[in-house]
């Protein structure tokens, strides 16, 4: 056996949007261990729901991250909402769905940039970047905001989409399309991608399973979990399956989003054409009591709201976890036994959002 | 598995105008929702306070005796939530995003004053 070295890797690394820090365990050139510590971006976010109103409080919900913010606004409403039976008009379920779906699609072409940036592919990063500033003109057409949208809100949205800018969406989704065709074609047959893809980081369904990864991490283990067929919001009037692929390395979970998108695209083709006419905001009275769990499915999985009422203006409690917490262990996983080269890839692919995971 | 698969895209993009723009020249565009800052019609307030009790972040404060409301530009999230509440349609949220600063910037408006000009 040769001697045993540990590499620290992050908080501060090229390859990291965010901070998070790995001690890297290694024998030659193998990872053995690589252990983690995180805490470098809390924030305190939960403590903050004993001093905001619930209603204010979806702006901080919003806030707890900057690519998946709607979601996150979306879910608390969505806890708060069932705790006090608020009906939510159809109209407003099919609009938070379309911007939930538009963020899924930012999300994953983010993804895929800074996928391409840590292989060094640097000319497909700014591509995928490109592509995803469409994606933000809409938000900021239809919301007012690029990154946090500030539209959602207990009992509905603030802000409703005209029949116009609906279609222009689609015209726009139409078009960016045939472009993404051309770049995840590079991503998919690419021999110098493939080359740094196929085969690393593997992560059997069974241990997919066993450390509990959610996502399309877990998806791209053979394994159909996606949260949006429990069917929230308006997703149980829409038409699709979970994307799911079975060789479980940084390939397979690559085309999972690849895929997403295209899924989400559909999603959005749907949601325009069945979206009903109405209200698109139920006013209430009251304050809220009771507590409840959501579930929801986020662009890096599975985040679960626990929201904890006590029939004041102020909340007992707010717990969120994060898709990015449940999937530090199967990254833990997934390292051991790889090479050192490839550890920006691992930490890639489960797609970290740190600030998330912190609060 | 392929090679020089952008090879087509460069020669195409070879002959296209650049997607950046000369930014100090020609200014951005803004959509008809973007939420820059907030503005007042501050003839029309009539500094009930809703905005500055609804204000997530405080940013906003409103002194009725003086009639005077100011704003901390910083603190501010353009959240429109000021913008909702008020009861006079007063408050409104403008496109342009407020100018770069060093420190924090409170933008005070005063009712009755010579001209409305604000006093900063």
């Amino acid at each position: 056996m040769s001697k045993r070295s540990i590499v620290p890797f992050g908080p501060q690394h090229p390859v990291l949007p965010e901070p998070i820090h790995l001690d890297l365990v290694l024998e030659d050139e193998k990872v053995v261990e690589a252990i983690p510590s995180i805490g470098f971006v809390h924030r305190g976010l939960e403590k903050l729901v004993e001093k905001k109103e619930f209603t204010e409080y979806v702006y901080v919900a919003e806030r707890i991250c900057g690519i998946c913010s709607f979601m996150h606004g979306m879910g608390y409403c969505q806890a708060v909402e069932n705790i006090m039976d608020i009906k939510v008009p159809d109209r407003a379920e099919y609009l938070r769905t379309l911007w939930a779906e538009l963020s899924r699609i930012h999300s994953h072409l983010m993804w895929l940039g800074l996928l391409a940036d840590a292989f060094g592919f640097e000319s497909l990063f700014m591509h995928c970047w490109r592509l995803r500033e469409q994606i933000l003109d809409i938000f900021e057409t239809t919301t007012g905001g690029r990154v946090i949208f500030s539209v959602c809100k207990i009992g509905g949205v603030r802000k409703d989409i005209d029949k116009d800018t609906l279609k222009g969406i689609v015209t726009i989704l139409d078009k960016m399309q045939k472009e993404l065709k051309e770049l995840t074609d590079v991503f998919i047959e690419d021999y110098s991608v493939q080359h740094r893809l196929v085969g690393v980081g593997v992560l059997t369904k069974q241990e997919a399973h066993d450390v509990g990864a959610v996502g399309p991490m877990m998806r791209a283990s053979g394994i159909a979990q996606d949260m949006r067929m429990l069917g929230y919001a308006a997703y149980k009037y829409l038409d699709f399956e979970p994307v799911v692929e079975n060789d479980g390395d940084c390939y397979a979970r690559t085309l999972v989003r690849i895929r997403e998108i295209y899924q989400s695209m559909n999603l959005i083709r749907q949601c325009v054409e069945k979206m009903p006419e109405g209200e698109i905001e139920e006013k209430f009275k009251g304050m809220p009591q009771g507590e409840r769990y959501e579930r929801l499915e986020q662009p890096r999985g599975e985040v679960i709201y626990y929201v904890k009422a006590n029939g004041t203006k102020f909340l007992d409690r707010v717990r969120v976890r994060t898709p990015t917490f449940t999937n530090v262990p199967a990254l833990l996983k997934v390292l051991q036994g790889c090479e050192l080269a490839d550890v920006p890839m691992m930490v890639l692919t489960i797609d970290p959002c740190i600030s998330c995971t912190e609060r | 598995m392929t090679v020089l698969h952008f090879s087509t895209y460069v020669i195409k993009k070879l002959f296209q105008k650049p997607a950046t723009h000369l930014y100090p020249i020609k200014k951005q565009k803004f959509f008809e929702r973007t939420r820059g800052h907030v503005a007042i019609d501050i003839d029309a307030c009539i500094f009930c306070g809703m905005c500055s009790r609804k204000c997530p972040t405080g940013a906003i404060g409103v002194d009725r005796t003086a009639k005077q409301w100011d704003i901390e530009r910083l603190k501010c999230i353009q959240c429109s939530c000021c913008v909702e509440v008020c009861p006079k349609k007063c408050l409104s949220m403008e496109n342009a995003y407020t100018a770069p600063s060093e420190g924090s910037v409170k933008d005070v408006f005063h009712a009755r004053v010579p001209d409305n000009q604000p006093d900063r």
